[in-house]
């Protein structure tokens, strides 16, 4: 398998590999005349290209709907509201009563997306640095393990809502199986916290062997020495743990941490087609407010979705701006060892 | 030329190669069989007209309900389309008019639904309904046999139905006595029974009054009593729909109301499992009015092939061809004619399905006119969507009655103005 | 690669079992059931009847009812347990009134018995419907949207790696002004789900005349700032002093990228592979946007079409489901293999 594996491998190489080689000549020329920085902008420049137009142009098109209201989707067909859709959002008779807030939903959603956050991306990395470590370990048949763990990445999101709705629904495995052993059947989905909960577990369910892949990528490279040298002088596992294996580790987990922040703030497929937003509003989530209010419903506001997407931009940008400042920090520390 | 007018003509001519003429294109979704029997039309039709290549592309309902809208806004979208959301889209349909050899036919036949499916004050031929709908209940007869329990017979109330379900659920130990589905659609037909009225003087939404409080109020009495399944409408949040016809399916509820469409899911899944017989809508304070609806074939404007589209939507029209659809997909025809004629011979060895359909057409005698107006109603979309997002949210214990009344207000006062 | 130990994995004392083996046991056994069971259900479930899949109490495996040719009547009978007063016996159903079934033995027609529905319950075996597999197969243009499929998944993944690889080489390996400002660019826009920008999107991919072409499924996703990130962090951690020993030998930054820092990422490069073939073959709502021909259907776009307004026609989409899944599997299972010999080959330490 690794070999036909390894000839494939070649075989889709070999016509890059001889393209590769046709580009060094003229890119030589181009070093030569644009130095260094013309290199960058030369590798920078097919994949900010497009990312420029697919990407930054959409974005910045959307701070312009921000600002117009109507019914209308295409831009020049709208009409310019100030900031009208923001003070729509964020204005509340009384800042302690949700319910006098002109958007009360918008800000349900956005205290559930805050909680989730919180809880959802915490229990992740614990645990999908335990699976890592777990499979880290001189297993037998380790890649079934992986395997095992990574599955459920491969299902598409709204896959893998309806399965554990079937099984937390009323009428669903679980309760067939409480109903197997004597116990009366519980209306899971309809319990706040164990909505809310399932949300997280479900999440957690489909993205733990993404993140314990990446974070097992880097136990590996951990050259093996160090422990060598950790257990001749008998260093307890923990400290081995914190001392050794964590700070090895970080580049991998600041990826995993801005990675999981970012999948944990976007919360939709999954946790929408697993509990609704329900019950009531306890776990809608600010991007299936932003998907009713500017697709779902029949009379759609794009500007209000725009408005409430950007502001939850702006959220993100600034954990963002903090998580980086974190990782150069690091970054600063590992170049001075 | 500017690099703008380039790339729109790089475009347009792009678009151009992509649609050739006497193709048609038809964007469809299906619920249930209809796409297969609808493919069997195409070919007649293709073997009828060979001139003409018609193209039945089937989709997600998903992408008819909110891609759609993005397409035709562009200017751009198939020729034809299968849409519910017939009204809101009104201005991007076509008027086929003067492409009809015999507008005059379209008028008798499916004049009663035009005015669905154009903007308001036109008499433009936009298309026909593939089919009608009415909201109304399902009863499991056998249920109620098992109970000892008599159906409420014509005229009973909600509270005889509701009440009549929770001694069946009581004796036969169902998960609860009857459910409704998610939506405000739904409910809106019983509103109407209690003396609602959605339109205002001005034609725009009126505040919630007195009839839609009064059942409202039911609702959620019934479903924090228990007599309601909790789960279908506090399961999940703002306008997301949710049917209960499973819990139905497996006798976890003796009453059911959703509507017509559900008869032939009701037959295929049921099978010979119980009995189970069409209600109609049972009564309120001022009538017993159920809520009609349906899908529509409409011509796009955007069409470059005008002639062409006649042609088809004509063929689809035709009096055969509509009682064979609905005798194939267990459709209510919308088709006057057809309607008229009756005798349609229901595709089924079901004996349930033939008698429910019947209840259903007689009970499009007792829509009320309040009811009868919402189809053709522009706003009628974002109360149904208010009435349903704020009422849950009671359900669930987060809202005061009154202090949701007073949010479906600003919800839906707060859309009208957005819409402008 | 069983080499590969920590410090963790030692047994201490030998053979003694430690508790962190428990610990392994017991993750390693509910991660099998866990992650496993609802997936095989999945799976289980594609071969139930509709009716079969709205039922409740749900039953692990697909049944079907049996049915006995009985003398004197036409089409096969429906078979039923009954249990009453006079025993446990098998009986064939000729129609029910009512909570009344009109039932005869199959061995013994003449005598019609008259059985109150809530003493029988259908004799079931196991038994699968193909229908759900086969049908669409007869309906859809399958093949096509398959290769549409192939043709998206394997382009997108190719662009992705290249472009996503010579951007982080650049972000990470050169010093220039405004570097920071790109990295923090990329990684801004990270966060705005696609759901987001899906109208202004959609008009400049109608623009440059690419809607319900597979190119315009293609392109806006390949420039994943995902990773950008995922291989710059990775390239982070290749030394310097590397790529200075090639430059000494006169090495082009071209073959520096290609020929060094490109093998040294190869673990990265994996893993964004699979991810990325995931993704795309996955992809759902913004082809469903785009594509609206069937002639360029994707096969997640053509088994949509069996989601309805009001009913969901579940036992064809699970099927369809199940199908779509083997490729991935297929994928992952081959190229999991280049992760671990990547990591053992690039002589990262």
């Amino acid at each position: 398998m690794a070999q036909v594996g390894a000839w494939v491998g070649a075989v889709i190489t070999a016509p890059l590999r001889g393209f590769a080689r046709l580009l060094d000549v003229p890119l030589r020329v181009w070093q030569r005349l644009a130095g260094q920085n013309g290199m960058a902008a030369f590798f920078l420049l097919p994949n900010m290209a497009i990312f420029g137009i697919f990407v930054l142009f959409p974005l910045g098109l959307n701070i312009a709907y921000s600002l117009t209201s109507g019914g209308a989707l295409f831009l020049a067909d709208r009409n310019f509201a100030g900031l009208g859709q923001y003070q729509r959002l964020l204005t509340c008779a009384d800042y302690t009563n949700l319910l006098s807030c002109q958007e009360d939903q918008f800000w349900t959603a956005l205290g559930n997306t805050a909680l989730f956050v919180v809880v959802q991306v915490t229990a992740l990395i614990v645990l999908a640095t335990a699976t890592a470590l777990i499979l880290n370990r001189e297993l037998r048949a380790r890649s079934f393990w992986r395997a095992v763990f990574f599955f459920p990445v491969l299902l598409s999101p709204v896959v893998v809502g309806l399965i554990w709705r079937w099984i937390l629904d009323r009428n669903g495995v679980l309760n067939a199986g409480l109903v197997a052993v004597g116990l009366d059947p519980v209306n899971w989905l309809l319990d706040r916290n164990f909505a809310f909960a399932a949300a997280v577990g479900v999440t957690i369910w489909a993205h733990l062997g993404f993140f314990a892949l990446i974070l097992l990528a880097g136990l590996q490279a951990i050259p093996r020495d160090l422990y060598e040298a950790a257990e001749m002088d008998g260093t307890r596992p923990a400290r081995v743990f914190w001392r050794i294996t964590l700070p090895l580790l970080m580049p991998n987990m600041l990826v995993v941490i801005v990675l999981a922040l970012i999948r944990a703030v976007q919360v939709f497929d999954e946790a929408f087609v697993l509990t609704g937003g329900g019950p009531g509003t306890a776990t809608l989530f600010l991007t299936q407010y932003i998907y009713e209010v500017g697709f779902a419903s029949l009379l759609k506001n794009p500007g209000l979705a725009a408005a409430a997407s950007i502001l939850m931009g702006g959220v993100l940008v600034v954990l963002t701006l903090l998580q980086l400042a974190l990782g150069r920090r690091n970054e600063r520390k590992a170049k001075l060892k | 030329m500017t690099k703008h007018t380039m790339v729109l003509a790089l475009a347009a001519s792009l678009m151009a190669s992509t649609a050739l003429a006497g193709d048609v294109r038809m964007m469809w979704y299906s619920d249930g069989v209809e796409g297969e029997v609808m493919k069997d039309l195409v070919a007649r039709f293709k073997a009828e007209n060979p001139g003409i290549n018609l193209i039945l592309d089937e989709v997600a309902y998903k992408v008819v309900q909110e891609q759609l809208q993005i397409q035709l806004e562009a200017g751009q979208g198939p020729d034809i389309a299968r849409v519910t959301n017939i009204k809101t889209l009104a201005p991007h349909w076509l008027d086929l008019t003067p492409h009809l050899a015999d507008p005059a036919y379209w008028r008798t036949n499916f004049g009663a639904h035009a005015d669905w499916m154009r903007v308001d004050g036109s008499d433009a031929i936009t298309g026909f309904m593939t089919q009608l709908t009415l909201t109304g209940g399902f009863a499991n007869a056998t249920l109620f046999e098992q109970a000892g329990v008599a159906l409420p017979g014509k005229g009973a109330t909600w509270d005889d139905w509701v009440n009549a379900s929770a001694e069946v659920a009581k004796s036969q130990g169902t998960a609860a006595a009857f459910a409704i589905d998610r939506s405000g659609h739904r409910m809106t037909g019983p509103n109407v029974s209690y003396g609602a009225n959605y339109i205002g003087a001005d034609g725009k939404p009126a505040p919630v009054d007195a009839g839609t409080k009064a059942f409202a109020e039911k609702l959620v009495g019934w479903v924090a009593g228990g007599q309601m399944l909790k789960d279908t409408w506090v399961a999940a949040s703002g306008s997301t729909y949710r049917a209960a016809a499973d819990d139905f399916i497996n006798a976890q509820i003796p009453f059911y109301y959703s509507g017509s469409w559900q008869i032939a899911n009701l037959s295929t899944k049921i099978g010979d499992g119980f009995d189970w017989v069409a209600t109609g809508s049972p009564c309120g304070t001022a009538g017993c009015s159920g809520l009609a609806g349906g899908a529509a074939l409409v011509a796009v404007k955007y069409t470059a092939n005008p002639t062409e589209v006649a042609k088809v939507m004509e063929f689809f029209a035709r009096e055969e061809i509509v009682k064979e659809f609905s005798e194939r997909t267990l459709f209510l025809p919308a088709h006057a004619g057809v309607a008229a004629k009756g005798g349609l011979n229901w595709q089924t060895a079901d004996k349930n399905v033939g008698a429910a359909l019947d209840v259903f057409v007689a009970a499009s005698a007792d829509i009320l006119p309040a009811a009868a107006a919402l189809p053709a109603w522009k706003w009628a979309s974002p109360v149904y969507g208010a009435l349903v997002n704020r009422i849950s949210q009671v359900m669930a214990g987060e809202l005061k009655l009154d202090e949701a009344f007073a949010k479906i207000d600003s919800d839906i006062a707060e859309q009208v103005a957005a819409a402008k | 690669m069983s080499a590969v130990g920590t410090f963790l994995t030692r047994r201490r004392g030998g053979d003694r079992w430690d508790w962190t083996d428990i610990v392994t046991f017991l993750w390693l056994g509910a991660g099998v059931f866990i992650m496993f069971g609802p997936a095989l259900w999945l799976v289980l479930s594609s071969f139930k009847s509709p009716a079969q899949l709205s039922e409740f109490p749900p039953t692990l495996l697909p049944y079907e009812a049996r049915t006995a040719v009985v003398e004197g009547y036409d089409k096969p009978l429906p078979l039923f347990v009954v249990t009453d007063d006079s025993g446990t016996r098998t009986l064939a159903e000729v129609r029910r009134v009512g909570t009344i079934a009109q039932m005869v033995d199959p061995e013994n027609p003449a005598t019609m018995e008259r059985i109150n529905i809530a003493n029988r319950t259908p004799d079931r075996a196991v038994g699968f419907s193909w229908g759900n597999y086969l049908d669409p197969f007869l309906r859809f243009d399958f093949l096509k949207y398959t290769q549409n499929s192939i043709f998206v998944t394997g382009v997108a993944t190719l662009i992705t790696l290249l472009t996503n690889s010579m951007a982080a080489f650049a972000l990470s390996k050169y010093d220039f002004r405004g570097r920071n400002t790109v990295v923090v660019l990329i990684i801004a826009t990270l966060m705005i789900p696609l759901s987001v920008i899906l109208v202004p999107l959609y008009s400049i991919v109608s623009g440059v005349g690419l809607i319900n072409s597979l190119w315009g499924v293609i392109l806006p996703t390949v420039a994943t700032p995902t990773g950008v990130f995922l291989l710059r962090q990775y390239m982070l951690t290749i030394p310097d002093e590397l790529l200075e020993a090639a430059r000494m030998d006169h090495a082009s930054e071209w073959q520096i990228y290609w020929r060094i820092v490109l093998p040294l990422t190869a673990p990265a490069l994996a893993v964004l592979a699979i991810f990325s073939v995931v993704w795309r073959w996955n992809d759902f709502l913004w082809p469903l946007i785009v594509l609206s021909r069937q002639e360029v259907y994707t096969l997640q776009v053509g088994l949509n079409a069996y989601a309805g307004e009001l009913n969901v026609q579940w036992h064809y989409l699970l099927a369809m489901t199940v199908i779509t899944m083997i490729p991935v599997v297929l994928v992952f299972v081959f190229l999991q293999r280049f992760i671990t010999a990547g990591i053992a080959g690039t002589g990262l330490k």
